[in-house]
């Protein structure tokens, strides 16, 4: 998994909220065997329309997307996360997401950041005010900042999550360190619980 | 102290907690099925891992599977992506093995969350997962069951844990008794429409009260299924008789004195008295009414004797956006009475409607009628080869054939549209699915929610009807 540090990007606004996860990626787009391929699926009912946002040249390069609240909600396809990365966003920022998108996002290394409603307002506002708005997001100081710093807001994550992120670790490598403890747990639960084996 | 049934799920599968709570949650039952699990098998090949424990593994290709031309073998799927992912799935589980796995054209393929407890896969007191959403079905069972991205389909392959954190508690008392041709679709639609998409986010939710406790099983899996429709990634019913019944018999529930010594612990997996929940929400079963979604989100829901919603008595701005998008894909106008809107297809099916009892109902509302004109499809298709054999010993097929339905093979089918049974563009469809997203049910197509029985009324009729004047 890539590490994610300190990330400058431009930032593209989807302006709607319960966004789910079937527009994220139409099934249509789901029928691989792999984790790559993905970009030409993403919001790709949505793309129709000319005026969608990321038809849009002043949003061209974006890496960071910025929603509204319950983003990534329905199905649990790991192809949504995979369809904006592939696409090239490193970073969601939304007022809250569905539980399952928000987990599948940190496995791959995009970045979803939580700011309060009136916070993720203000910056749809600036974004929609000044063609070329950037963020710096920097998840070690777990920040959000306009690239002049005159706006800066915090936001929280996991330490767990962060460490991570920032190391770029696999998880199942991490979890493996623990390979005594589940087999000691595992030989004790089929002791008391023979018929679950 | 008391505690909760999710407490106690959740404190049985503790292996190992980090200081920020981040635990290490151990599970029993892994089901896995051809879209999502194709990349896991490939990490693990790519590290040269082997999954933890085979035995934890329940296997089926279900989601893009054709209902028709089984006679022809794997001939019969045209789609060359989709056989891809079948033919990944036998390959991987030949390679790495599985409790049991049900190959697409087996007697007993199905939807996953249909055979798993079908076949006694399923127990009270597991952790399940797979990946889709849907898995907190199984929660009916007094299960720890959710849903899972595909990473961590390769994590628990690899590890038989779960890195996950602690829920919090909502129960959901649904108290009263159920008004005729009230069924579970329509308590969890009306749940769903008082609490919203995200009501339940970040919550496990048990579902409690009279009108729970007189649900059959699959009454309860109909309501566990759709938990995550509000926000929930698990939702669980506590263990009592029904429950027990249910499981005795099964195929691989365990038999003679490990039984007696299952369920005696089974018993034990009920919210104690006085345990804390962080929220409760209270709802009265007789006032629930059939229901039918109107818009692109499960909550946009209302009772068939209302009338679609007008944007313009919505204060909210963005809510107001929402609704007049949603009215607009939908084709709607505001302010029409449900049971108005003509419908061009009909689904009975998905792992929220295709069971035994769903089949049974809706060929009650059918039997001796015809499928109305303007109807151009009218699809069954069983959760199971199993539901399906039981189904056709009983006649049901006949019923819906003779009325002019379809009488396909189990499968997802046009839940999701990820095999050739679609909406086209326009299309309005009243279907026992479970999401009524744009494009869900095929690009353009529109979904309206309903229960198997006001499904299969609105098929003869042509348009919605209120099922409770259905004679």
């Amino acid at each position: 998994m890539e590490k994610f540090t300190v990330l400058n990007g431009l930032v593209a606004p989807l302006d709607r909220a319960n966004v789910d996860t079937d527009q994220i990626i139409p099934k249509q787009y789901l029928a691989s065997i792999k984790r790559t391929g993905f970009a030409g699926g993403l919001f790709a009912d949505w793309r129709k329309d000319p005026g969608f946002v990321l038809n849009q040249p002043r949003y061209k390069g974006a890496q960071i997307l910025l929603a509204r609240k319950n983003f990534g909600c329905g199905s649990s396809r790991e192809h949504a996360p995979w369809a904006l990365i592939d696409y090239g966003f490193r970073s969601v920022i939304a007022p809250s997401y569905a539980d399952i998108f928000f987990n599948n996002s940190y496995k791959n290394g995009l970045l979803p950041v939580v700011l309060t409603e009136a916070e993720v307002d203000r910056l749809f506002h600036e974004c929609n005010a000044f063609p070329g708005f950037r963020l710096v997001i920097d998840l070690e100081r777990q920040s959000v900042a306009s690239t002049d710093g005159a706006l800066v807001m915090r936001f929280e994550i996991d330490p767990f999550r962060k460490y991570c992120l920032v190391n770029g670790l696999d998880e199942i490598g991490l979890t493996l360190r623990h390979a005594d403890k589940i087999r000691e747990f595992e030989a004790r639960r089929k002791a008391q619980y023979p018929w679950y084996f | 102290m008391p505690q909760t049934l999710y407490d106690k799920l959740w404190n049985s599968h503790v292996v190992h907690v980090e200081t920020d709570g981040t635990a290490l949650l151990y599970i029993d039952r892994h089901l896995v099925h051809e879209v999502t699990s194709a990349q896991a098998y490939e990490g693990l090949r790519a590290a040269g891992r082997k999954p933890w424990r085979v035995e934890s593994v329940v296997a089926t290709a279900d989601h893009n599977t054709p209902t028709t031309h089984w006679e022809e073998g794997l001939a019969g799927v045209r789609d060359p992506f989709a056989k891809l992912q079948i033919e990944t799935l036998d390959a991987n589980i030949r390679q790495f093995g599985a409790k049991v796995y049900f190959p697409y054209l087996d007697r007993q393929q199905g939807i996953v969350h249909v055979i798993g407890p079908e076949q006694g896969a399923t127990l009270p007191g597991m952790t399940v997962v797979c990946g889709d959403s849907h898995t907190s079905t199984h929660g009916a069972f007094a299960c720890l069951a959710h849903g899972i991205g595909t990473s961590e389909v390769e994590h628990v392959l690899a590890t038989q844990c779960l890195v996950t954190k602690k829920m919090k508690n909502l129960r959901i008392n649904v108290e009263g008794p159920l008004g005729r041709g009230v069924t579970a679709k329509d308590i969890v639609l009306a749940i769903i429409g008082r609490i919203g998409t995200a009501g339940a986010t970040g919550y496990a939710i048990e579902f409690a009260g009279a009108a729970i406790r007189s649900l059959s099983m699959e009454g309860r899996m109909t309501v566990c299924n759709m938990a995550i429709e509000a926000g929930a990634r698990a939702g669980m019913v506590a263990v009592d008789e029904v429950t027990i019944e249910y499981l005795r018999g099964r195929k691989f529930a365990p038999s003679g004195a490990l039984w007696d010594q299952a369920v005696a612990y089974w018993r034990t997996l009920v919210s104690d008295p006085g345990a804390k929940f962080d929220r409760e929400v209270p709802i009265n079963a007789r006032e629930i009414k059939p229901h039918v979604t109107w818009g692109t989100s499960p909550e946009m829901v209302v009772t068939v004797d209302d009338a679609v919603p007008d944007p313009d008595r919505e204060n909210d701005a963005q809510r107001r956006e929402a609704m007049e998008r949603a009215l607009s894909y939908m084709g709607l106008k505001p302010r029409t009475p449900i049971t108005d809107i003509a419908i061009d297809k009909v689904f009975i099916g998905s792992c929220t409607n295709s069971r035994i009892e769903d089949l049974r109902a809706a060929a009650a509302v059918v039997r001796g009628r015809r499928v109305a004109s303007n109807v151009k499809l009218a699809l069954v298709v069983p959760g199971s080869g199993l539901v399906k054999q039981q189904a056709e010993r009983e006649g049901l097929d006949r019923i819906f054939r003779d009325a002019g339905f379809e009488w396909r093979e189990p499968g997802c089918s046009m839940c999701l549209g990820m095999n050739p049974d679609r909406l086209s563009a326009g299309e309005r469809c009243a279907s026992t699915s479970n999401r009524n997203f744009e494009g869900r049910q095929g690009p353009g197509g529109r979904t309206h929610l309903v229960s198997p029985v006001m499904a299969a009324a609105a098929a003869i009729a042509g348009h919605f009807v209120d099922i409770r004047r259905w004679s």
